[in-house]
């Protein structure tokens, strides 16, 4: 495993945040592959996975050719646990497939909201990035609310369900908006339409929350009595602390990149 | 599921294609070469009528530089790409072809030539609806009206936004009572 520095300036920091979210999560997501509960989810789940698999790359690729980070490979499938700052939601096992849905609803929501905020940065090339992978995103986002919609309003036990797993994703998703070393820093920073184009983590995640809660009143949740407010978030990733499942993750993830770290592929 | 076989080849004779106009004699062969590289998902139609070739240069020493931008981020043809558009310029004789891959100028749905998009027509997939005028990224509601390639119904719908490759979507037309495919709009 190859010693490995966490970037000190803040936009490289943030970008290897979101990589490693999709990279984590895009690894979760395959393992549906072949499980999933029809095929058309099966093929969802897996093209999901590919879509966040290929955007991670397009990050890592430019921490690398921007940043000064080692390359794409090396950056993710050689690198210790606590250098990746994913979030605990992500690396989370796929569970029962409302934990899952709910997951991708809760994320995917996120990764939206991310992407529509760095499509005003002043970097043509981050933002031209940030345009086309927020048009995928489109679909992800399609796809888990009519699911989320349907569960909802379908049978008594696939609304209990869901709203079980919602209890139980909550508090992770909160955690995807963990404050970080140098937030404060990248909030400063003025984008193409000469404003600041990363509100912070607090703002995103008071964003986030308002459509999900609309979203989810719209679907007949009765949101207070579920008690979403007062769970409190997971926190850990972004500093590198992770639950007992990230481990177990990369082991795999990694597995067959270590037989030969060197390898061109 | 999706005919394989061309229904009508020769619709797509006459319409405009990707290949840019006014160029020189050299820049307008690789063009013509690029022109016949197909698409490894959707074979009827080329990498230039799908719009990933975003530029092609000579240098002064007549090596060619192409530049390639991926339709999805994940695309697992992209290394396949960039390699038979390397193997097919040398073979028209480039003393040396270099292939970049970026996302200066991004891919949408846009980008495939009306010849594309009737090639893909013909291929038994729905394409994709084209953008509505100040729209920045693709408008949802319209990837659930695709029009069935086979009979023309607006009759249809939407099982899945996902299909068995990233640039394709599930439908069904309520008319001829199959289903088909539509390349997504991005």
């Amino acid at each position: 495993m190859m010693a490995f520095s966490i970037p000190t300036s803040p936009l490289p920091r943030y970008l290897l945040q979101l990589a490693d979210d999709q990279l984590v999560m895009g690894h979760r997501n395959s393992e549906w592959t072949g499980l999933g509960p029809i095929l058309e989810e099966d093929i969802a789940f897996s093209s999901i996975a590919q879509d966040q698999v290929g955007h991670s790359l397009a990050f890592y690729e430019i921490l690398h050719q921007t940043y000064g980070l080692d390359n794409p490979d090396q950056t993710a499938f050689n690198r210790p646990e606590n250098g990746m700052l994913s979030s605990w939601l992500v690396e989370q096992t796929i569970g029962d497939y409302a934990f899952s849905l709910v997951r991708h609803w809760c994320y995917d929501q996120a990764v939206a909201l991310r992407y529509e905020s760095l499509a005003q940065i002043q970097d043509p090339n981050l933002q031209a990035l940030a345009m086309k992978l927020r048009g995928e995103v489109k679909y992800h986002t399609f796809h888990a609310q009519t699911w989320m919609k349907s569960l909802l309003q379908g049978s008594e036990e696939s609304r209990l369900r869901m709203l079980s797993a919602l209890k139980e994703v909550w508090p992770m998703a909160l955690g995807m908006f963990e404050a970080w070393p140098g937030e404060t820093d990248l909030m400063q920073e003025l984008g193409s339409q000469g404003d600041p184009w990363y509100p912070g983590e607090k703002n995103l995640q008071d964003l986030w929350q308002t459509r999900a809660m609309e979203s989810l009143a719209s679907w007949g949740v009765e949101v207070e009595a579920l008690g979403l407010q007062r769970l409190e978030p997971v926190l850990g990733g972004r500093q590198g602390y992770h639950s007992e499942h990230l481990a177990p993750l990369l082991e795999e993830m990694t597995a067959v990149f270590r037989l030969d770290p060197q390898a061109e592929w | 599921m999706v005919n394989l076989e061309p229904t009508s080849p020769d619709t797509a004779q006459g319409l405009q294609g990707n290949i840019p106009q006014g160029l020189s004699p050299v820049l307008q062969r690789y063009w013509e070469v690029l022109d016949q590289v197909p698409d490894p998902e959707i074979p009827a139609i080329s990498v230039v009528d799908l719009g990933i070739v975003t530029r092609l240069t000579v240098e002064e020493d007549g090596g060619v530089r192409v530049v390639l931008t991926p339709t999805f981020a994940g695309c697992p043809a992209l290394r396949w790409m960039e390699k038979t558009v390397q193997e097919a310029l040398l073979e028209a004789g480039a003393p040396g072809v270099d292939v970049q891959t970026t996302f200066e100028n991004p891919w949408t749905s846009d980008r495939i030539s009306e010849a594309g998009r009737e090639k893909i027509r013909n291929f038994g997939l729905a394409p994709p609806p084209r953008r509505r005028p100040g729209c920045a990224s693709p408008d949802l509601d319209v990837l659930a009206q695709a029009a069935c390639p086979r009979c023309g119904s607006q009759n249809t719908s939407m099982k899945s936004p996902f299909g068995p490759t990233l640039c394709r979507s599930l439908h069904y037309c309520f008319d001829c009572l199959e289903a088909f495919e539509q390349f997504k709009p991005l």
